[in-house]
């Protein structure tokens, strides 16, 4: 048993466990003798933390080599077998403040991501290549090369160009036909049929020694190509390994009751109906089951959004992800796995993506009537210099070149650029977006919806009557709350730790699970809890407050009442989304008092409280069959089905890992002010991107008519598409000017409170 | 003329090794931590190790 570690914030947790026969999955062999294991490491986010752990780590005897991935915040380790265990590592990393945890890049999927990438950063390096090769020897050909020479030139363009365009046109080659294929048109198929029609005609010039070869244009249209889908791969990739960081640190598995009363680990996978498990205070439950023994209060807030837990007898019935607050008890399981109240709200979710329509993106409902168009203009020119008495290889000269013309090179880029300019603009503020059709998506809401417990709340009560209080009474009652788990414990001793005060130290303490704490202190007696155990009278309002009782001796209880306090610019953000015209309603869990109280607050008109995971799924996708486009705003695991029904979703970082893999959108940071900074974010670059696609089809306007005439040279062709492509780019660039609304430190605040969250759940 | 003959090769050839060095980068995960990079150059490793 190791001793819980202390954060860098001051924080404890309890050290990750390598259990036996699951430790094999993290480790690899890293050479003879030599294992390499990989930790996450979500608490390295400043640049010191590189030279901390990789000095230290690598100092330990058996310790080849540590080295840590700042972007990725892991750190991976190469040590001798047998000579220290991963465990040790582990343990390391949490003496030096930092959480650990194994990882498998293939739980993730990153590893695919990580090749993915690799493979379009290699297509666009052999695309420059060859781009740069063969635009030298064509600029040889247009300042007058001429004869035997020109033909050198142009065999030398077509044996680099040829292999270039067959490697690096793949990932355009491949789409183009899947969509084909589906019956479908996207802005492949003019892509890779401009592409490969220049290639094979400037082949079958070069091997007629005729004039022009458009080889240059093929790679060139390629490279930009490539940079505008790379653009767009590494936005993806970025938003979901940050994501991926997140998933939560506890160890799932439980402490399995066997017959004979021996106690052993498994992990949550190999739990099965009629197994018996003990639960400690401030774990998760780890499957649907009945209490046998133990009477607790459970925390609910993930699964129905209410603050205040909820006792528990034997006999009832408690469920996968709530947390036990206040005793050990045992459990025997009902349903787990797949039979679990968790994984029936997974399947609702699943129901709720399926029946959403499919989003088609800007740039494929663009290519649904650029593609035909383009292809009727080619068709078009032929059959007219066919009309005009020119022979067949002159008219499908021209056909081809309008087809080279109208590649779409700058709509490829018109799009991507945009959009990984405004999510790296985001990113830095701590606003996390999966993909482009979400940023898509996001300028496009008319309703938010916010649930209420951790999403428009911090989702941690904090003290706020009464203000003025004894320091002795706060410290007593401190001393007393100290030793319980309980989220109004918890909320009492930070409330005191913030007004620098110390915790006395109450002898005897007892923790009554429904009822409250007792103790002993200078011969007195205290008592902190419920009303009914400190002996005060019930009081018939509902405030929406949460209450705790302290009473000392026999003096007079005093009453501490709590509140689940707002983020910061609650108020302010929801002001902002109905200025822009946004309808905003609150979606909770929650009692009507607790949930009225915070509406008022915050000024939000329609309010539902008391909604289960079902009613708030109905909720969204009745509004969605009205017609509106939903923007789901929640965090918890009663709001998974919701956001996969919502035209598009944001979750906190804070989330549940179930709301925040369901969420297109994750914000760090506790400030609720991103919420309205995304969405306008996401306005201006819809703006631009459409500002990019009149260009891109601008220059077409201008462009097309001279291929038609057969004006366009193989020169004509590689300036045109290259300046409008460089236009396009720079007018992309302008949505990271502008003022940056927010702080510029969120994302350093974004990092802690992650570490934070993390730390909850590892307690 | 017949100095292409030289030339042309020599073109190649460098931006061949152009190409095998990036791609040798990519392969040697060179681009996998690009923050990480930037601080790591500031980083005073010229401290004896404790």
């Amino acid at each position: 048993m190791t001793l819980p570690c202390c954060t860098l914030d001051g924080e404890y947790f309890q050290p990750f466990k390598l259990e036996g026969e699951d430790a094999a999955r993290w480790i690899s062999s890293a050479g003879p003798g030599l294992k390499r294991i990989e930790f996450l490491v979500p608490q390295a986010n400043r640049p010191e933390a590189m030279a901390h752990i990789e000095t230290d780590l690598g100092a330990l005897a058996g310790v080849t080599s540590a080295r840590l991935n700042l972007t990725g915040r892991r750190v991976a380790v190469v040590y001798e077998e047998g000579a220290i265990e991963p465990q040790a590592l582990i343990d390391r990393l949490g003496f030096l403040g930092y959480m650990a945890r194994p990882f498998d890049p293939r739980e993730t999927g990153l590893t695919k991501d990580d090749k993915e990438n690799a493979k379009l950063l290699r297509a666009l390096a052999v695309a420059g290549f060859a781009a740069s090769n063969v635009m030298l020897l064509s600029v040889s050909v247009w300042s007058g090369a001429e004869g035997a020479t020109r033909d050198l030139f142009h065999w030398l363009s077509a044996m680099i160009a040829l292999p270039a365009v067959a490697y690096a046109g793949r990932p355009f080659f491949y789409s183009a036909v899947n969509a084909l294929r589906l019956g479908r048109v996207n802005m492949d198929v003019p892509i890779s049929l401009g592409v490969l029609l220049a290639s094979f005609m400037s082949l079958f010039e070069t091997i007629n020694g005729e004039a022009h070869a458009y080889f240059d244009a093929s790679v060139t249209l390629l490279f930009f190509l490539l940079a505008g889908r790379y653009l767009d791969h590494l936005m993806r990739a970025r938003a979901r390994s940050a994501i991926a960081q997140l998933v939560s640190l506890s160890a799932e598995g439980a402490t399995l009751i066997e017959a004979d009363g021996s106690r052993r680990y498994v992990p949550a996978r190999d739990l099965k109906a009629g197994m018996v498990v003990a639960v400690a205070a401030g774990d998760r439950l780890p499957a649907d089951g009945l209490i046998r023994e133990g009477t607790s209060d459970m925390d609910r807030s993930l699964l129905t959004g209410e603050t205040a837990p909820e006792t528990v007898k034997p006999g009832a019935l408690v469920h996968a992800g709530e947390m036990n607050v206040t005793a050990p008890i045992t459990v025997e399981i009902t349903a787990a796995g797949n039979d679990t109240f968790l994984s029936e709200l997974v399947r609702l979710m699943a129901s709720a993506e399926q029946g959403q329509s499919r989003y088609i993106r800007i740039a494929d409902r663009l290519a649904r009537f650029y593609s035909p168009a383009v292809h009727t203009l080619a068709a078009v020119t032929l059959i007219g210099w066919m009309l005009l008495g020119n022979g067949w290889h002159d008219s499908i000269m021209a056909a081809i070149a309008v087809l080279i013309i109208t590649c779409p090179c700058a709509l490829g880029l018109a799009v991507p650029a945009v959009q990984v300019v405004a999510s790296g603009k985001l990113f830095r503020s701590g606003v996390m977006i999966k993909d482009g059709a979400a940023l898509e998506k996001l300028a496009g809401v008319d309703t938010v919806i916010f649930d209420k417990t951790g999403t428009l709340t911090k989702g941690e009560p904090a003290l706020v009557s009464p203000l003025m209080v004894s320091t002795d009474t706060l410290a007593l009652a401190a001393g007393l709350a100290q030793a319980s788990k309980h989220p109004l414990s918890r909320a009492l001793v930070r409330e005191v730790a913030k007004r620098g005060l110390q915790p006395v130290t109450v002898s005897d303490v007892a923790e009554h699970p429904g009822l409250g704490l007792s103790g002993t202190y200078a011969g007195e007696q205290l008592r902190l809890g419920n009303r009914a155990w400190c002996g005060m009278e019930e009081s018939g309002e509902d405030l929406g407050l949460l209450e705790f009782a302290f009473r000392r001796g026999a003096k007079p209880a005093v009453l501490f009442q709590f509140e689940d306090q707002l983020r910061p610019d609650a108020a302010t953000t929801i002001a902002e989304l109905k200025q822009m015209g946004l309808a905003v309603h609150l979606l909770s869990g929650d009692r009507e008092a607790a949930v009225t109280r915070v509406a008022d607050t915050v000024g939000i008109d329609t309010a539902v409280s008391r909604a289960s995971p079902q009613a708030k799924l109905a909720y969204v996708d009745a509004l969605s069959k009205a017609g509106r486009h939903v923007l789901m705003v929640g965090d918890g695991i009663n709001d998974a089905p919701a956001l996969a029904a919502g035209y598009t979703s944001m979750a906190p970082a804070t989330a549940s890992d179930i709301g925040r893999t369901a969420a297109e959108t994750v914000w760090m940071g506790e400030s609720a002010a991103a919420v309205a900074r995304a969405i306008k974010v996401s306005r201006r670059t819809q703006r631009i991107a459409k500002e990019n696609f009149a260009l891109a089809v601008g220059y077409n306007v201008f462009a097309v008519p001279l291929a038609m005439v057969g004006f366009v040279s193989p020169l004509v062709a590689a300036v045109a598409m290259s300046t409008s492509s460089i236009i396009v780019i720079a007018n992309a660039l302008r949505v990271g000017l502008g003022r940056t609304s927010g702080p510029s430190s969120a994302r350093v605040d974004g990092d802690q409170q992650t570490g934070r969250n993390a730390l909850k759940d590892a307690a | 003329m017949n100095v292409l003959i030289y030339l042309i090769p020599i073109a190649l050839f460098m931006g061949g090794v152009g190409l095998a060095a990036f791609i040798w980068s990519l392969k040697s995960g060179q681009y996998d931590d690009l923050e990480g990079a930037a601080w790591r150059i500031l980083q005073d490793d010229d401290t004896p190790k404790p």
